[in-house]
């Protein structure tokens, strides 16, 4: 039975352009909706797939406003059985708070009796990117972790994770407990079905406030890239253009 | 004294190390003292006097059975060894998958901040602290960050900044064994399954590339763009969703953390045009894109742009390319 605890993350669901707040100090997110990154969701789904091979239970975590109980309860549609809100406004807490508010989670819950043999989290988060928190979290437990992989197994006691390395796929092996951050790709994280929604809405959400003062992410400011303006020329719409485009390829001497 | 971390592969440093070196001299030049480099298990041949035609001094080598299989807790324990004997003021290195992993580690080791994806160091320095620019939200905004130099730890982003030779200075390569804990070993690598090897090395030295990226839909969309690389007598390349779904294999990939191209031509169908992906194609001399979306920044910044489904377009191009030919 491997009891999984998995970390996710309410970013601004921005494709392409974004916007700032006037302080500079976060993605203004009024005109975009919310999600967690692929990342994530693929770490939420070894996470029910383990605990539903092991027999063990699958716990959803999150630090974040209160809003972010709707990504918890997206978890809990998803087959994840109890739900965790640390409740704090993620844009000043650095990497180390935040493993800070998680470590504190974990060592309550084990006081509680409620043990973790793997936590899994995201590679790294779609808005700040410090591809840290994970490796933070373990060292900040004294667990071993394991980075940036797509299936995780759990046999005996021992974590089994595959990824890509630079020189084809790795395998490595751990001892349990263990953390393990997960790339998107290993697996299909599965739709919501309206049963699992039915029951997400009645799993009660536990909510904790912070433990600590947060030391805060060290960010003076962000910016935006300057725009470049386009100077692209739109050769046609459909299969249509195709003659265009081989005219042009012929033009540029690459297509006889 | 700053100390890069290099990885290697058969032949040399990678591209992205020497990379994390130019910046590293940068940093050197705020801070005064040489640049040393650190390279971990394997070391090709003649990789010190490559080093030494980027600037670099010393390099620190650690050998032993502890690093003949990767780890980045091992990795990080080789780092913080080297730091020890050289009082490094900050560590620099690739931002490759492994170059923030082992930064993460040794972050968390020195319970020091690490800043990941630098793309540049701001003028004014904040006292002890430097003042570092950021990729964040998946490279559509820049975040400028305080890190102090306590000793400051980062990562540069891929082909962010250009690899620069200097005139050779000479260099000391020290081996060193450092000392690791059981618990470093646990998490090394236990076996690897060797990819597919990309023999052609055809992506780099293409003069047409046909890139594909999540508007190909599923491993088997890419029939079409296959064809019209054949037919262009170019090269096949992707997007990281493309190598991260494994539709293609990774070898295929432009951008931050694959390939830089540099072709006559490059067609870009069904990929958005990040930040990251346009590091490895910035330099095509003509971009053609095909997207559905006119809005794509992909689109915005090309030459030229079809606006339209790939699966229709591209057949529509092979045909018309065969038609012409007859
Ligand atoms: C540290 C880091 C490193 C990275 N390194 C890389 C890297 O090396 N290389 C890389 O590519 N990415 C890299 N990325 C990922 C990058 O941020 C993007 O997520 C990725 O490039 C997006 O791939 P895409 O364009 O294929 O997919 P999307 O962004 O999903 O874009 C798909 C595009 O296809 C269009 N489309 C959809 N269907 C069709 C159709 N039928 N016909 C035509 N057009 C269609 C859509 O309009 C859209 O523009 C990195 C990210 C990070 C954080
Ligand atoms: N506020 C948060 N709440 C829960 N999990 C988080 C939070 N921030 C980061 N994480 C987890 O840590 C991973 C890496 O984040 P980062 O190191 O910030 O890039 C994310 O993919 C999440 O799984």
């Amino acid at each position: 039975m491997a009891d999984v605890l998995v970390c996710i993350k309410r970013v601004p669901d921005v494709a392409g352009e974004v916007l700032l707040t006037s302080d500079a100090q976060a993605v203004d997110a009024r005109f975009v909706g919310f999600t967690v990154s692929a990342h994530e969701n693929c770490a939420v789904e070894l996470a029910v797939r383990i605990a539903t091979a092991t027999g063990g239970a699958a716990t959803v975590l999150t630090l974040g406003p209160e809003a972010a109980v709707e990504q918890l309860r997206a978890a809990l549609a998803v087959g994840c059985a109890a739900a965790v809100h640390i409740d704090a406004d993620p844009v000043g807490y650095g990497p180390v708070d935040v493993v800070r508010e998680i470590a504190a989670v974990v060592e309550t819950h084990a006081a509680e009796g409620r043990t973790y043999d793997l936590i899994l989290l995201g590679n790294d988060a779609a808005d700040t990117g410090d591809f840290q928190v994970g490796v933070r979290l373990a060292y900040a437990l004294g667990w071993p972790v394991v980075n940036g992989v797509r299936t995780v197994e759990v046999d005996g006691g021992v974590a089994t994770a595959r990824g890509d390395g630079p020189d084809g796929v790795e395998t490595y092996a751990v001892p349990m407990p263990a953390v393990v951050t997960v790339l998107e790709g290993g697996v299909e994280p599965r739709y919501p079905s309206v049963v699992g929604r039915m029951k997400a809405k009645k799993i009660p959400v536990e909510t904790v406030a912070p433990r600590h003062e947060p030391l805060g992410p060290g960010r003076v400011r962000l910016t935006l890239p300057p725009a470049q303006p386009s100077t692209v020329e739109v050769i046609g719409a459909g299969p249509d253009a195709a003659p265009a485009v081989v005219d042009l390829l012929q033009r540029l001497g690459v297509a006889r | 004294m700053i100390l890069t971390l290099v990885e290697t592969d058969a032949a040399g440093a990678t591209e992205v190390s020497l990379e994390a070196v130019t910046f590293g001299r940068t940093l050197a030049r705020r801070t005064g003292g040489p640049v040393h480099a650190l390279v971990v298990g394997a070391r090709p041949d003649g990789v010190a006097d490559q080093l030494a035609g980027h600037g670099v001094g010393e390099v620190h080598h650690a050998t032993g059975e502890a690093f003949s299989a990767y780890g980045g807790a091992v990795w990080a324990a080789a780092v913080q060894a080297a730091m020890a004997a050289t009082g490094a003021e900050a560590v620099v290195a690739p931002g490759s998958p492994r170059g923030l992993e082992v930064m993460a580690h040794l972050a968390a080791r020195l319970d020091v901040p690490m800043a990941a994806n630098v793309v540049g160091l701001g003028t004014e320095d904040d006292g002890e602290a430097l003042r570092v620019t950021r990729q964040v939200m998946g490279g559509a905004a820049l975040e400028e960050m305080l890190l102090p130099l306590r000793p400051a730890v980062l990562t540069v982003a891929g082909h962010a900044v250009q690899a620069e030779q200097v005139p050779a200075v000479s260099v000391t390569l020290r081996e060193f064994s450092p000392e690791v804990t059981e618990a470093d070993l646990v998490t090394r690598v236990v076996s690897t399954e060797p990819a597919a090897p990309d023999l052609s090395g055809a992506l780099t030295s293409a003069k047409v590339v046909v890139g594909a990226g999540r508007g190909a839909g599923g491993a088997e969309g890419f029939a079409g763009v296959a064809e019209l690389a054949e037919l262009l007598g170019g090269a096949l390349g992707v997007s990281r969703v493309v190598t991260s779904m494994g539709w293609r294999p990774h070898h295929e990939q432009i951008g931050q953390t694959g390939s830089r191209i540099s072709p006559d031509l490059y067609i870009a169908c069904g990929i958005s045009g990040a930040i990251q992906h346009w590091a490895g194609c910035a330099s095509s001399k003509t971009i053609l894109a095909v997207n559905t979306d006119e809005a794509a920044p992909m689109v915005t910044k090309a030459t030229y742009a079809v606006i339209g489904d790939m699966h229709e377009v591209v057949p529509a191009i092979n045909a018309e390319i065969r038609r012409r030919r007859g």
